[in-house]
C-alpha cells in the first residue's frame, strides 16, 4: 500500500490542480491556513473555491490571484467587518475579476450533502420570497410526489479536492475531530480527492478506541499532513484558541492593497512553510493562545 | 435616569422580549448580547443555539464569531450544520431568530448581500449566511439594525431575507412555516408590524429622541402608533450586567 503520510508541499503539489474546485472547510473552527498558504506559494491558478464563510483563507487566496470563482454562503469577516480582498475583486476585478455563485448556508449544506450522498440534488425548504432565485438560476423548485408542495432544490457539488484539518488523525487518515464540526464531513465525502492535514499523528489504537468521534474514515482519504498549529489564526479545540487579535488586524491589512501585499510577501511568499510561520510568530503569541484544559469524562465501549 | 449609549438600550430593550425556556437562534454581536443579558436576568433556563452547531452554549466570555470555542465548552451538543439546518431550523425548534441587516423596508424584508446592482454592485455585503431560513423556519424573529434614510429604505436592492414581503397573506401563501418579524430595534425607536397592512409603525420611542428625528431618518411617510410609548430605560443593574459581559466595547460601541 502506499503511504499517504506526506508534507504538505507534496500534499498540494500532488493533489491540487490549476482550474480544480477545491473546499478548505472548517466553520470558523479548524480552518486549514497552512494549506491556503501553501497554495499561494505554489501559484494555483483558475481555482473555483467552495466553503460556507470565505474567511480570511479565501480572502487571502483571492488577492493572490488563484481564484477565479467562489461558491459560498456567508463572505465577511465575522464580528469584524468585510473581506477586503474579495470585495476589491468583486466590485473592482483587482487583481482579477471573479465570479460569484451564492447561496444560504442551509443551500450550501444540502449542495454537500448532496454531493456526498451521490445525488444529483438536494430539496430543502428556504429561498422562499428572497431574491436569491433570482440571481442563481441553479436555485430550482420540485414538487413533492407525495403532497404536492414545491420545494427549493440545489444541485449537488463535487469538488475535486478537500481539505480538512483535524485534531487527530492516524497513518491512514482516519480522522477525528471535536468542537464544532461544520459541513466537513460532507465536504470530503463529497469531494473525489481528500487531503487531511492534522495536528496531531496517532497510532491507530488511539482512534479505534473512540471511533464515534471519527468524522471521515481512511477509506475516503488520499493524502495525511501532519501539521501542528496548522489552523492559525483559525483554531483546534483543545490545542488553541482563535487568534481574534488577527482577525482584527487582518481588516487594516487588507482594507489598503499595498499593506495587503506587503504581508503576503513577508508572511505567506517570505516563509517556506507553517514551521517557519510559528517561528515568525513567536512564542508569546504561541504561548498565548494555548487552550486550556477542559476533558471529558472517559466512556466505557466494552459490551 | 442613568446614562447609555444607543447600543445599550437596544440590546436591554431586546433582553426584554426574551421568555425563559426559549430556544433561540443567536446571531453575533448586539444580538449575542442580549440573549446573554437575557440569560443572566429573568431567562436562566434559555437555550441559545448557534448555527455554528452549537447548542445550549454556556459562553464565558463575549464570542467575536458565532464559531467561537467558548460556545462549545459545557454546551448540550455540538452537532455539524447538517443537523442546526434540517433538524433544529427546518425541523421547527426555534422560538425566536435575531437578525441585523444593512437595508430594511416597511414591511420588514432585509437586504444583507448588495448595494446597487446585484451583478456591478457599489458595495458588496455578506450575504445570507443563515438569515434566510431563519426568517423562514424560526416560530418568529427580531430584528436590530442602525437607523437612517439608507437603511429604512423605502425599496431595498435585494431581499435577502423576507420578512412580510409585501402583503398581508403572502406568507402563508408561500407556506412559510414562521410568522415572521414581530419587532424591530433600533437606535431610535422599537417598532410592531400592523395586524391589518404588516406593514411596520413605531410604536415605542427611546427617551431624548423626537418623532420629527425618527422620520428624518426613514425614507418612506412612517406610520406611528396613536398610542405612542416611551423605550423603557435600561436599568443601572441592567447595565452593569450588560458591561461585564463586553468589557472591552466590541460590540457595543
Amino acid at each position: 500500500m502506499t503511504k499517504k503520510i506526506m508534507v504538505l508541499k507534496d500534499a498540494i503539489k500532488n493533489y491540487v490542480n490549476d482550474g480544480d474546485m477545491i473546499v478548505i472547510e472548517g466553520f470558523t473552527h479548524l480552518i486549514c491556513f497552512a494549506a491556503g498558504h501553501e497554495i499561494i506559494r505554489q501559484k494555483k491558478r483558475n481555482l473555483v473555491a467552495c466553503r460556507l464563510t470565505p474567511d480570511l483563507i479565501y480572502d487571502q487566496m483571492i488577492a493572490a490571484g488563484c481564484v477565479r470563482k467562489i461558491i459560498f454562503s456567508w463572505a465577511g469577516n465575522p464580528g469584524v467587518g468585510p473581506l477586503y480582498g474579495l470585495r476589491r475583486a468583486v466590485e473592482m476585478g483587482i487583481p482579477r475579476k471573479i465570479e460569484i455563485e451564492e447561496y444560504t448556508h442551509f443551500g450550501m449544506v444540502a449542495r454537500f450533502m448532496a454531493g456526498a450522498s451521490n445525488l444529483p440534488f438536494m430539496h430543502l425548504k428556504t429561498f422562499i420570497g428572497s431574491s436569491l432565485p433570482e440571481k442563481n438560476p441553479n436555485i430550482r423548485k420540485i414538487k413533492c410526489p407525495y403532497t404536492g408542495e414545491t420545494f427549493s432544490t440545489v444541485p449537488a457539488i463535487k469538488p475535486d479536492v478537500a481539505i480538512i484539518h483535524v485534531q487527530r488523525a492516524d497513518e491512514e487518515g482516519n480522522a477525528q475531530i471535536w468542537g464544532l464540526m461544520g459541513v466537513q464531513r460532507e465536504a470530503a465525502f463529497a469531494s473525489k480527492r481528500v487531503i487531511i492535514v492534522s495536528e496531531e499523528l496517532v497510532d491507530t489504537a488511539v482512534i479505534r478506541s473512540d471511533p464515534n468521534r471519527t468524522i471521515i474514515p481512511g477509506i475516503k482519504v488520499d493524502a495525511v499532513v501532519i501539521e501542528p498549529f496548522g489552523a492559525h489564526p483559525s483554531y483546534a479545540q483543545g490545542y488553541y484558541d482563535r487568534d481574534n487579535r488577527f482577525y482584527f488586524d487582518w481588516h487594516r491589512i487588507s482594507k489598503d492593497k499595498t499593506i495587503l501585499d506587503n504581508y503576503m510577501s513577508e508572511w505567506i511568499y517570505g516563509v517556506s512553510g507553517r514551521q517557519d510561520y510559528i517561528a515568525k510568530l513567536g512564542n508569546k503569541v504561541v504561548r498565548g493562545l494555548k487552550a486550556n484544559k477542559s476533558m471529558a469524562f472517559p466512556v466505557n465501549y466494552g459490551y | 435616569m442613568v446614562s447609555f449609549s444607543s447600543d445599550e438600550i437596544m440590546v436591554t430593550r431586546a433582553a426584554k422580549e426574551l421568555r425563559n425556556k426559549e430556544v433561540v437562534f443567536v446571531g453575533i454581536g448586539l444580538p449575542n448580547l442580549a440573549c446573554n443579558l437575557a440569560r443572566k436576568l429573568h431567562a436562566p433556563d434559555l437555550t441559545l443555539i448557534y448555527e455554528s452547531g452549537a447548542i445550549g452554549s454556556l459562553p464565558d466570555r463575549l464570542p467575536l464569531s458565532i464559531g467561537d470555542p467558548c460556545l462549545v465548552t459545557g454546551s448540550i451538543s455540538v452537532c455539524s450544520m447538517v443537523e442546526v439546518f434540517n433538524y433544529y431550523l427546518q425541523g421547527g425548534l426555534i422560538d425566536v431568530g435575531f437578525l441585523g441587516g444593512a437595508q430594511l423596508d416597511r414591511y420588514g424584508n432585509i437586504n444583507s448581500t448588495v448595494i446597487g446592482e446585484y451583478e456591478k454592485p457599489r458595495v458588496r455585503l455578506p450575504g445570507s449566511g443563515g438569515a434566510c431560513e431563519i426568517s423562514i423556519h424560526a416560530k418568529k424573529f427580531i430584528i436590530i439594525l442602525k437607523q437612517n434614510k439608507r437603511t429604512f429604505s423605502e425599496k431595498i436592492d435585494f431581499i435577502t431575507t423576507p420578512g412580510f414581503i409585501d402583503s398581508k397573506n403572502k406568507r402563508e401563501s408561500l407556506r412559510m412555516p414562521g410568522r415572521g418579524p414581530v419587532l424591530v430595534i433600533t437606535d431610535f425607536g422599537v417598532y410592531n408590524f400592523s395586524d391589518s397592512s404588516k406593514e411596520i409603525y413605531l410604536s415605542e420611542i427611546h427617551p431624548k429622541i423626537s418623532v420629527d428625528h425618527i422620520k428624518n431618518n426613514t425614507s418612506w411617510d412612517l406610520h406611528v402608533s396613536e398610542s405612542l410609548i416611551t423605550t423603557e430605560p435600561p436599568t443601572e443593574a441592567e447595565l452593569s450586567i450588560l458591561r461585564s459581559l463586553d468589557p472591552e466595547k466590541t460590540h457595543l460601541g
